[in-house]
């Protein structure tokens, strides 16, 4: 490790190994710092991604492909099951990763490119000289140092503290941080091929509860609950035990995760002079499914990439990193964070009526391009009268 | 003040992103309490497995 890169990359998930990897490629110097000292572990994650998000960044490998989706199924509070296929039949839509080796391939890539990469080791502070963010001081297994970077990428997810040391609000709203416990459940009867969400305030108070496969007889079954839901005696790991009680009794837990989602709206502002946030950290998870892989890869990609263009011009300000903010703003994950935002503010209003009605509206959706928007789409085509309910909202859908 | 149940807390930071005082740091398994802890319990209520408490002092 040097004491100086052009690139700080602080966390080592997948926005932070994206932009480690990409500014390595652009031609700067990089130097990836992990606090913990595995790549991947603990998993926090539920670790479903969709097919062509994966396939925008890394062509699946099996080795940390777990199980190949073919489709999902969406349970009402009252039990009734709506199956989501694609068009085509039995065709692939989608992944359960391994993350615990899907995020070490990813900052292999990384090192691989040419960038640093240290475990063990966090930024415990920002060095800040006439208000620009110029590097951090580094902790490692004991050891000071400081590390200088003309940018600093901070990618260091839902905990994020670095941007809260620059002077960035960062927290999330009580209402809005999905409070979520999961277990990698082992010997259960389970279409291994299709993702299953149960919805209703008994099962899930303004969340959801998924079983994604794992392959054969083995699921991560987890649940998350709005935050203002949770309180002694009736937590996310009390839903889920009384969950797994009644429909997996006999299930084997092989690993305990629990987490925190962000469900708010993403930063006021993802950069300041020198900084540049990307993925949860920068609030980006998706609002109504809880998915941030590809939205952290997304701006993990994006932030390198401002950062090449601002170092060759010799300007890191606020105002010139604004690019980034902006053009992920603009972009087409952008433009789903302001829609699924509203989508899920009007859901999670939704009494278990409601959402039974909606979800008895059709047994089986066949969809063209297997995504949330289309599943959006075909609910509204069978249930007109929601166009009015959502009102403005509507415009954003067709 | 604000106690850690470490046999319970399952470090996933789930406290550190709703504490408004930006009290709490989670130091890979370990979660450390800053004096700038003001005791709201906000992360007491958040926490999915019930690893904090509010203790009142007597």
């Amino acid at each position: 490790m040097k004491n100086k890169y052009d690139v700080l990359v602080i966390g080592g998930g997948p926005a932070g190994a994206i932009a480690a990897k990409t500014a390595v490629e652009k031609g700067l110097s990089v130097c990836l710092v992990e606090k913990r000292p595995a790549i991947g572990a603990p998993v926090r994650c539920a670790e479903g991604l969709g097919k062509e998000a994966l396939h925008e960044f890394i062509d699946p490998d099996p080795k940390w492909i777990s199980a190949e989706m073919t489709g999902a199924s969406i349970i009402a509070p009252d039990g009734f099951l709506m199956k989501l296929e694609s068009q085509l039949a039995g065709s692939k839509v989608g992944y359960i990763l391994d993350r615990k080796v899907f995020d070490r391939e990813l900052v292999w890539k990384a090192a691989e490119a040419g960038a640093d990469v240290a475990v063990k080791t966090r930024a415990s502070a920002p060095i800040i000289n006439n208000g620009c963010i110029q590097g951090a001081k580094i902790e490692s297994c004991g050891k000071v140092s400081k590390i200088a970077a003309d940018i600093v990428i901070a990618a260091d997810g839902v905990e994020s503290k670095f941007s809260r040391w620059c002077g960035i609000d960062t927290t999330v709203p009580v209402r809005e941080i999905m409070s979520s416990v999961q277990y990698v459940l082992a010997d259960i009867d389970i279409d291994q091929h299709s993702t299953v969400f149960y919805l209703g305030n008994e099962i899930a108070p303004e969340g959801y509860l998924w079983v994604f496969p794992k392959g054969d007889r083995t699921a991560n079954v987890g649940v998350g609950i709005s935050g203002k839901k949770s309180g002694e005696g009736h937590r996310a790991k009390d839903y889920l035990d009384r969950f797994v009680k009644k429909t997996f009794p006999h299930g084997k837990p092989i690993e305990y995760i629990a987490g925190g989602v962000s469900v708010c709206r993403p930063l006021e502002c993802t950069v300041a002079d020198g900084l540049i946030i990307a993925g949860d950290a920068a609030r980006v998870v998706d609002p109504l499914t809880g998915g941030g892989i590809y939205n952290g890869m997304y701006t993990g990609r994006l932030a390198a990439e401002v950062a090449a263009e601002c170092i060759e011009t010799g300007d890191v300000s606020r105002t010139a990193l604004m690019k980034y903010d902006k053009t992920w703003r603009t972009s087409k994950m952008g433009k789903a964070l302001v829609r699924n935002y509203h989508i899920k503010e009007y859901l999670i209003r939704q009494p278990d009526a409601k959402l039974n009605e909606i979800i008895h509206s059709v047994s089986k959706l066949n969809l063209r391009d297997f995504t949330t928007l289309s599943l959006i789409k075909e609910i509204i085509r069978v249930n007109p009268k929601l166009m009015l309910e959502l009102g403005t909202l509507a415009a954003s859908i067709r | 003040m604000l106690k850690v149940h470490r046999d319970i807390c399952g470090y996933c930071g789930c406290c550190v992103s709703v504490c408004p005082e930006g009290a709490l740091e989670l130091i890979d398994a370990y979660l450390c309490v800053e004096k700038s802890c003001t005791v709201c319990g906000i992360c007491a209520k958040v926490c999915p497995l019930g690893a904090l408490e509010v203790a009142h002092e007597k």
